[in-house]
């Protein structure tokens, strides 16, 4: 789609998080390869507990212990940022990384005003004056949207309605002019019909500025109005990448075909993921093999044997043995 | 906002007059304040002209009116036990109780509240564990029993602050002040310290409990998610927000100082209001009593309504919600 992969903003390698528990080792992200080019919105879907959050807060250094980043790289513009101590990674928060969370009603200080929370924010980062820094906040608060942002500077998080906090969310998110964003479900809370606004906002404004963004959702239709590419997780591993239109027309991980296909709207907005009967296993019981062979129809004995099948079993686009191969089902 | 307050102000009157009725009805069990005044070998006659002349032998709710009228007045009788103006005698107790009382609570709050963001910012840490185990001891251990132990290690053993007293004081005006002398302020030392030692455990186990719950707010994350120094995490975004919850038991933590301000008074002599009260209730002093008992009470009920406005002050949402409620 014309966007730059070869220089891309944010480069995971074989990331793996791990948590120790007294039930042993788990590996709620195991070995998560994904680039995200400057401009690239890319969708991550997955059912709930399949290391999307996990995998979100690994990048921006938010981890919260006991869970770690215990192998695999982070690259941000090509720099390794996962060695970064925690001070240095401080500093690229909010400058180089955003992050928007799914409940705006709570992300705010209900005790600062709007305006001092974007000030606090800009002049960490920007080395500006009060003056500056409040034209600047200003400025954030029209770009996305907020009527009459001179006044609404002054207003305490309680006298904006959710649609309009999560909008101060974004200008918060976005007033040091990070160079990716991640955004963790952050529509899932609002209402339907101002869901579809904030999207279209966030892919406008990360549009214009170049901004990479990596989406995690559960909600097909945004993937498919504002993805450019899509990428289904499943008990911490990857199952499938791709360009989101030949994904959510021909998936062929049986994972992603269960959840995706039989979703005709997919493209016409605001379709769910399907169920697929049976459930994720847990990361405390994970079968060898593939994790999921057990609800898996084509499962045969490779792929509850051995090493679990990589995103490189079909050339790098799905985690599968015997991928559905779409010539076959469609004939 | 002036409505919400003249409310709860009614509210707080009604109150006053429910507890003064309680207290008034507990003093029969006390005694009678005639035995203590004639002694055993008293004429009936005496007795009863006596009972008379101090309105006694009306109904209850009588002299219970009586008192109020004449108290809003600023007139709250005379001493059974030192046959003097119980207004003048309070006046001449209280600056003891409230300069000991500014002492420890000062003391209180601030170690509280530094103990207590101290020990939720390093919660893992050795000196966080070491703080709240011994935090236990503040708890547990009663005020009396502290205070005898401070008497023991540092005026018996070591010798090296009063066991009891205020030390001298100077006079200003009516007010005598402990805080300019050497032995003023020594003296205050080891009372304060055990009037305080309860107070600021709870408020720093409050405090820490506070801070880690609001240290799991999403708007904590997001702060960190911006990028925010740590410093400001801390102490612009969590500790703020961890306050206001925490103001309500601080007010009312500074009342209980007053008033349980009596075992420490008792344990060391400290001419104040709280020793004051015990030995009226050893004379059956109703006066006395009377008028301490709803003293305590206004200021309990001041420190209400006053935390209730600064609420309005610290908390956006409350500005809105409140005069919503009331409307
Ligand atoms: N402290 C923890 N101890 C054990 N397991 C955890 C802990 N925190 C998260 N997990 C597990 O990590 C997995 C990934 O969670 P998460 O990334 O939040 O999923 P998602 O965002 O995709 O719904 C889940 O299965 C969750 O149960
Ligand atoms: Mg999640």
């Amino acid at each position: 789609m014309g966007h730059d992969l070869a220089n891309p903003v944010l480069s995971l390698r074989d990331l793996t998080v791990e948590i120790k528990t007294r039930r042993g080792l788990l590996k709620p992200v195991d070995g998560v390869s994904f680039d995200i080019a400057p401009g690239e919105i890319l969708g991550i879907v997955g059912e709930s507990g399949a290391g999307k959050s996990m995998t979100g807060n690994a990048v921006i250094g938010l981890l919260d212990p006991p869970a770690r980043i215990a192998g695999g790289e982070v690259r941000l513009a090509g720099q390794r940022i996962d060695t970064l101590s925690s001070e240095e990674m401080r500093r690229l928060r909010g400058k180089q990384i955003g992050m928007i969370f799914q409940d705006p009603l709570t992300s705010l200080n209900p005790l600062l005003r709007i305006g001092d929370q974007l000030t606090e924010t800009i002049r960490t980062h920007l080395d500006l004056g009060a003056n500056a820094a409040r034209e600047r906040a200003i400025a954030a608060l029209d770009e996305v949207g907020i009527p009459a942002a001179e006044e609404r500077i002054n207003s305490y998080p309680h006298e904006f309605s959710g649609g309009m906090r999560q909008r101060a969310v974004i200008a918060l998110t976005l007033c040091a002019e990070p160079s990716l964003v991640i955004a963790d479900e952050p529509t899932t809370a609002l209402d339907v019909s101002v869901q579809a606004q904030i999207i279209a906002l966030l892919k406008r404004l990360c549009r214009q500025r170049g901004v990479a963004v990596m989406l995690i959702t559960h909600d097909i239709g945004v993937i498919a109005e504002a993805a450019d590419r899509i990428a289904v997780m499943y008990a911490g591993r990857m199952a499938e990448i791709g360009d989101v239109a030949e994904v959510l027309r021909r998936p062929r991980h049986p994972y992603a075909d269960g959840l995706l296909s039989s979703t005709p709207a997919a493209s016409a907005g605001q379709a769910r993921l399907r169920q697929i009967p049976g459930a994720m296993p847990r990361l405390t019981a994970l079968p060898e093999g593939c994790a999921f062979a057990a609800r898996c129809e084509r499962a045969q004995d490779r792929c509850r044997q051995g090493a679990a099948p990589r995103l490189e079993a079909d050339n790098g686009r799905t985690a599968c043995w015997f991928p559905i191969q779409h010539g076959e089902v469609e004939a | 906002m002036l409505a919400y307050i003249l409310r709860r102000a009614a509210q707080s009157v009604l109150v006053l007059l429910v507890v003064g009725l309680i207290a008034f009805s507990m003093f029969r069990f006390i005694g009678d304040p005639i035995d203590n005044m004639l002694g055993q070998e008293a004429q009936q006659e005496d007795i009863d002209r006596l009972r008379t002349e101090l309105g006694l032998d009306a109904p209850l709710l009588v002299q219970y009116v009586r008192f109020l009228s004449s108290a809003v007045q600023g007139d709250f009788g005379v001493s059974y036990g030192q046959g003097r103006p119980v207004a003048d005698i309070l006046a001449e107790r209280a600056p003891a109780t409230l300069e000991l009382a500014l002492v420890s609570g000062t003391l209180a709050i601030s170690f509280g509240i530094v103990f207590g963001v101290f020990t939720a910012i390093r919660r893992n840490g050795f000196a966080a564990q070491a703080i709240m185990s011994l935090s236990l001891i503040g708890v547990s251990l009663p005020t009396f029993l502290i205070g005898i132990l401070l008497i023991y290690v540092f005026s018996v053993e070591l010798g090296w602050l009063p066991s009891f007293g205020r030390g001298e004081t100077v006079e200003l005006g009516w007010w005598t002040t402990g805080f300019a002398t050497r032995s003023g302020l020594l003296a205050l030392i080891l009372p304060s310290i055990t009037l305080g030692l309860y107070q600021m455990t709870l408020i720093m186990r409050l405090v820490r409990s506070e801070m880690l719950e609001v240290l799991r707010q999403d708007y904590i994350r997001f702060a960190r998610a911006r990028g925010l120094r740590t410093r400001t995490v801390y102490f612009r975004h969590a500790l703020v927000n961890t306050l206001v919850p925490v103001t309500t038991v601080i007010g009312l933590q500074l009342g209980s100082i007053i008033a349980f301000g009596i075992v420490t008074e008792t344990v060391f002599q400290w001419p104040g209001l709280g020793l004051l009260f015990v030995n009226a209730i050893q004379f059956v002093d109703i006066p006395v009593m009377a008028a301490y008992l709803m003293l305590i009470s206004v200021m309990f009920v001041l420190i209400n309504l006053f935390v209730d406005v600064l609420y309005f002050f610290i908390d956006p949402r409350l500005r809105v919600d409140r005069s919503e409620a009331s409307a």
